[in-house]
């Protein structure tokens, strides 16, 4: 089971950059009670049944993920957020896309830490792709909030096979979140 | 910290640029590839991911590129991460945690010597195809 919040939204993005889906949006709320994201991507999504079969740890189709046949990421969230009174909505179209979405009330004892967030937005960012991914923070206490396009911060800080741009991709999120202010 | 502008992050790459070019004698890039898959994410690749990034800036490796990629299909010994140079062969490592990620520097990159505890191999062919 994952150890963070972060690795939760790293998990169901890279599903989301895997489905095919050219735009995909990350949304952050988070407020001193709760810390809640979304994820909606235009891939290929999923039927009914496959929805209800994506949520079984033990049901794989063989090819949904490219390079591997076992997926563990929509079945974790669920049960992670059922045992702490969280909310998780999984809703999707074949052919049109998925959204996910997963509530994690703060003061539950049981809820793992939300962890670093601006390694989290690093780590969803670099996925390799040509897709778009436009991410919002909005953070209640303290008050943060901003926006990132993935392809205007590749525009700037440089493609990622080149050195050093994942660094400075790390810094610019970080003072974003101003995490060592 | 001052909120960096996109602009700022332009200027930052510039000069890490500039840096770069001054330095360039041989041509040799070096991949890094950590793996990202449920049990890579579970075991902690992001912190793997983020130490490599800290000892590239450290060390001042500016011809060594980092990447991520799907699980790579070592999951038992997760992080995973596979070194790809000239004049060493493509190795995968495993249990690839800060300490190891800054042997793999020392030893593998600019040593040149394998870091034998740590070395996975491949994985099995029926799990990773194309690899």
């Amino acid at each position: 089971m994952h150890a963070e919040i972060g690795d939760f939204i790293v998990e169901i993005l890279q599903n989301a950059v895997e489905s095919g889906g050219r735009h995909i949006r990350l949304d952050i709320f988070q407020t001193p009670d709760s810390f809640e994201f979304q994820i909606q991507d235009n891939g290929k999504g999923m039927s009914q049944s496959i929805q209800d079969r994506a949520l079984d740890p033990f049901y794989s189709d063989g090819f949904k993920h490219p390079g591997r046949r076992v997926g563990l990421g929509l079945p974790f969230l669920k049960q992670a957020l059922e045992a702490i009174g969280g909310e998780f909505t999984l809703e999707s179209t074949e052919g049109m896309g998925t959204q996910v979405r997963a509530k994690f009330p703060l003061n539950h004892v049981d809820t793992p830490p939300v962890g670093s967030l601006s390694l989290t937005l690093l780590t969803c960012i670099a996925f390799p792709g040509e897709h778009e991914l436009i991410i919002t923070r909005t953070c209640s206490d303290p008050a943060i909030e901003y926006r990132i396009l993935r392809s205007e911060i590749l525009d700037a800080a440089g493609p990622l096979e080149e050195p050093g741009t994942l660094g400075l991709i790390r810094e610019y999120v970080e003072s974003q979140e101003d995490e060592h202010g | 910290m001052a909120k960096l502008s996109l602009d700022d992050l332009r200027k930052l790459r510039d000069e890490k640029r500039q840096a770069l070019e001054m330095r360039e004698t041989e041509n040799k890039t070096v991949q890094i590839i950590v793996g990202m898959g449920t049990s890579g994410i579970a075991a902690g690749a992001k912190q793997t991911l983020s130490a490599f990034v800290n000892y590239l800036q450290e060390y001042n490796l500016t011809n060594v590129s980092l990447r991520q990629t799907g699980s790579i299909g070592l999951d038992h010994a997760e992080p995973v991460v596979e070194v790809r140079m000239t004049g060493m062969p493509n190795i995968i490592y495993g249990k690839v945690d800060t300490g190891v990620a800054k042997q793999i520097i020392e030893r593998h990159i600019l040593g040149k010597e394998l870091v034998d505890e740590h070395v996975f191999d491949r994985p099995a062919p029926d799990i990773v195809e194309g690899v």
